[in-house]
């Protein structure tokens, strides 16, 4: 089994009021010399059998159509190895 | 469009034969070749966007235009008209020293791209034009149109138009408290989101938008500027989007309502301290379209630092701060010595703001950038003097093959049981069902001073806590209806939202209007807009309630089929009392319910012959607006006077539509009597305009029936508010479970 990471963030011009609020407060809490923050959204599939060419076509199918809004969004896929997703599955 | 070297005016003067893109900014040839002799000179790319955006259909009403000046030459006499059409929105006077302003805008395109932020800026957009006269938003309404009710497609658009309604206007504290939802295939690849807004002041705080005074500073503040809809006026609304190039898709606009309400605060409380010569909201065209009006309703001159704006995105070029529609932004001016009082607000209040530039003794708006003129144009050129046209108009030839296929020739119900059957399956239909799973999701209540909101004949609000005084709104627009005859359709939605208002016991005042239509460039819709606007301000004349502004919405078609006439009216009533308001539902048994209007054979363009046969055609139902002035006079005395109380408009689906609303909601059931003179299926489903049905308590009968019989107002006994069932003597009987299961389950089943 292996872990594949779709990451989703909004397009660079779009607005993000999420972002924007994080980054309002941090120099009231302190956190000086951060400039912008924009927020995404991560999505950890992990896949039954090898994570193959074909699989990955799927994931960008259900990334493009279902995780990702693509008028407002663009979104990434990588795969994670096996090792990695059992590290951080202890 | 070229950033190196910077296309300056000079620049621009010196390079005659630079070819800008101007047809791929929407501008038609001849419209550029009216820029460059406006100019003496090719203009700036600059330039070129702020007249490509000013002159789209969207923001300078240029195939309108020459018909909507009827809203002006007819407009009846008012007093209670404080500020008339050409404003951000007309202000009327509602007593007691109190003024309300309201107005209905389309977000129609932006709402197909992207549901949810097109229509949560929708509502942005609307309540900053309500800010922008002073006025404190106290309610928002949603007009809606979607595809059939089955379509993949709507499943898709509507829950995220939904969405973006409730969660603009949630977060914003603003109530929801009318609207409709219609669906119809002729807006499957059109969805008409028409977003409307309340406002109230004190008649001495009225604000209007311009730029007087050299010297005076202009500010810019809310949110920062970015990539956001950039060209999305110019491109968006004035070409079908179909045939754009994915290139030519805009970035869509996203919007923040918590920016919104800051800004809301942030703007009232320098309207309370008389900080404000002069604002301006920033919606369709941005910038260019804030700076070029204030200038223009000023004394015209004004010079403008873009470097100044405060940016998102860096990487922006002028021209496109220039277009952005970046949400969220006011622009105001302000007296030099004001200037830190307004700025020391707005940080109060964690809102940015600027000064961008100044109010010159000039008649010429200049706009810099890195030290270099690239904008040096008459305002008014931009703002008001666009292109008008007298686009061709012609009655389609399909016009009279459809009059003439009558819908009241359609095969009627046989038995009694064939009607029953019909009558349950139009109370489940999509359009006449309950749209309770889409409204619950909107706040009705915050604020706490909702009245009546959905599914009431119209929401009401309290404006005054200690008198009670109230204002009423409601909005109508039947497509179809006007499809059939745009002249009567347009005085139908007038006629319905009018009689709506009054069901609840307010005195009509004054219209707001949103128009959907298709192509201007196709002569036959041209002639359904040119004969609807004819219909409304002929009917507005006559009620002597006037159009205080509104908005056009056109080009709205998938290729070539464009979708049917859509004339959405709001009217606006006030209610001295709100304690005095009639609801919709019945109140008790025993009740006795009274027809009041006549009943005729009117079937074309119903929704029997929709629903039942999948039928358009015929004529609409007559309009009598002599008759619908007499209806809602008799409803508000009966109201003020406690001889009803419950009331309802009969529209869509007849008065058995009406009988089962009322019944539901109440929870009681009613017997009805087929009045003399007319058959079961007339009296059920026939869409006679003007009528209205009412609950008189027994012991106002005799008061009620006199006055009615005095004003010469039809008014027939047809039967009592009574058990759990709906019973229709001698033809069937319906229990409420039933009918509640029908007319409550069609939208969760379709959507949910």
């Amino acid at each position: 089994m292996a872990r594949v990471v779709v990451d989703v963030m909004l397009k660079p011009e779009i607005l993000d009021p999420q972002g924007q609020a994080v980054q309002r407060a941090l120099p009231r809490l302190g956190f000086d010399g951060i400039s912008d923050v924009r927020q995404g959204k991560r999505f950890e599939l992990e896949v039954d059998g090898p994570v193959d060419e074909a699989a990955l076509a799927r994931i960008h199918d259900l990334a493009e159509s279902f995780l990702a809004n693509t008028v407002i969004e663009d979104f990434t896929v990588k795969v994670e190895s096996g090792d990695v997703a059992a590290e951080a599955a202890k | 469009m070229s950033r190196t070297p910077l296309d300056t005016v000079e620049h621009a003067a010196a390079t005659p034969d630079v070819e800008l893109p101007w047809a791929e900014l929407g501008l038609k040839k001849d419209e550029y070749e009216r820029i460059v002799e406006i100019l003496g000179r090719r203009p700036t790319g600059a330039e070129l966007a702020m007249y490509s955006v000013m002159w789209s259909e969207h923001c300078s009403y240029k195939s309108s235009k020459v018909h909507l000046r009827q809203f002006g030459e007819k407009a009846p006499e008012n007093d209670a008209l404080l500020v008339g059409i050409g404003e951000n929105a007309g202000v009327v006077d509602v007593g007691q020293g109190y003024a309300v302003t309201f107005k209905v805008e389309s977000h129609n395109h932006p709402s197909y791209v992207e549901p949810y932020q097109g229509a949560a800026t929708g509502v942005g957009g609307i309540v900053r034009d309500i800010i922008a006269m002073g006025a404190r938003p106290v309610a928002v309404v949603d007009p809606l149109r979607f595809g059939a009710a089955d379509h993949p497609d709507t499943k898709r658009v509507l829950p995220g138009v939904v969405a973006g309604i409730g969660g603009y206007g949630n977060c914003l504290g603003l109530p929801n408290i009318g609207g409709e939802v219609v669906f119809d295939p002729c807006y499957q690849g059109n969805p008409l989101v028409n977003a409307g807004c309340i406002g109230v002041m004190r008649h001495e705080d009225i604000h209007l938008a311009k730029a007087s005074g050299a010297g005076n500073k202009v500010i810019l503040y809310g949110a920062r500027t970015g990539g956001d809809g950039i060209g999305g006026a110019s491109i968006l609304a004035s070409e079908t989007f179909d045939d754009a190039k994915p290139s030519k898709r805009p970035a869509v606009q996203v919007g923040d309502p918590f920016q919104e309400k800051l800004l809301i605060e942030c703007t009232l409380e320098a309207f309370k301290e008389k900080l404000v010569v002069g604002i301006q909201d920033l919606g369709a065209a941005g910038l260019s379209c804030a700076t070029s009006e204030l200038a223009s309703n000023g004394s015209g001159g004004m010079r403008v630092t873009l470097d100044d704006v405060p940016l998102r995105d860096s990487t922006l070029s002028p021209e496109e701060i220039l277009m952005s529609e970046s949400q969220e932004r006011m622009c105001a001016v302000v007296e030099p010595d004001k200037v830190d009082r307004f700025l020391e607000i707005c940080a109060k209040w964690d809102v940015i703001a600027t000064v961008i530039g100044e109010v010159t003794d000039g008649d010429r708006l200049e706009i810099f950038w890195h030290g270099e003129k690239i904008v040096d144009v008459d305002p008014r050129t931009v703002a008001h003097e666009g292109p008008v046209y007298e686009r061709p108009y012609a009655r389609p030839d399909w016009q009279d093959a459809l009059q003439a296929d009558d819908a009241n020739k359609l095969p009627r119900p046989r038995t009694a049981e064939e009607l029953k059957a019909q009558v349950l399956q139009l109370v489940a239909s999509p359009n006449q069902a309950s749209k309770k799973w889409i409204t619950q999701q909107y706040d009705h209540f915050v604020q706490g001073n909702t009245v009546l909101a959905m599914p009431e004949d119209s929401g009401m609000i309290r404006i005054d806590e200690e008198t009670g005084l109230g204002v009423a709104i409601a909005t109508d627009g039947n497509g179809r209806y006007a499809k059939l005859d745009p002249y009567t359709g347009a005085q139908l939605a007038l006629a319905e939202a009018y009689r709506n208002v009054a069901a609840t016991g307010a005195k009509p005042l004054a219209v707001s209007d949103c128009l959907n239509f298709g192509s201007p460039e196709d002569p036959a819709v041209m002639w359904q807009f040119a004969e609807a606007v004819r219909g409304l301000a002929d009917g507005c004349q006559q009620l002597g309630t006037p159009v205080t502004g509104g908005n056009v919405s056109l080009y709205n078609q998938t290729g070539e089929a464009a979708i049917h006439p859509t004339p959405v009216v709001a009217v606006l009533g006030v209610i001295d009392d709100v304690a005095r308001r009639t609801p919709v539902a019945f109140q008790e048994e025993g009740q006795l319910l009274y027809l009041l209007g006549d009943t005729r054979e009117e079937f074309g363009g119903s929704a029997w012959s929709q629903v039942v046969h999948d039928h358009l055609g015929g004529l609409p139902p007559k309009v009598d607006l002599e008759r619908e002035r007499l209806l809602a006079e008799i409803l508000i005395s009966a109201s003020r006077d406690g001889m009803i109380d419950s009331a309802h408009d009969l529209s869509d689906g007849g008065l058995i539509q009406a009988v089962v609303e009322s019944a539901l909601l109440g929870g009681k059931g009613a017997r009805l009597v087929v009045p003399d003179g007319l058959d079961a299926f007339t009296f059920l489903l026939s869409e006679s305009a003007g009528r209205a049905i009412v609950a008189v308590p027994r012991s106002e009968e005799l008061r009620f029936t006199d006055m009615c019989g005095a004003r010469g107002l039809p008014a027939t006994r047809i039967g009592v508010v009574d058990g759990d069932t709906i019973e229709v003597q001698g033809a069937f009987e319906l229990s409420l479970d039933e009918l509640r299961e029908a007319h409550e389950g069609t939208i969760p089943a379709l959507l949910a």
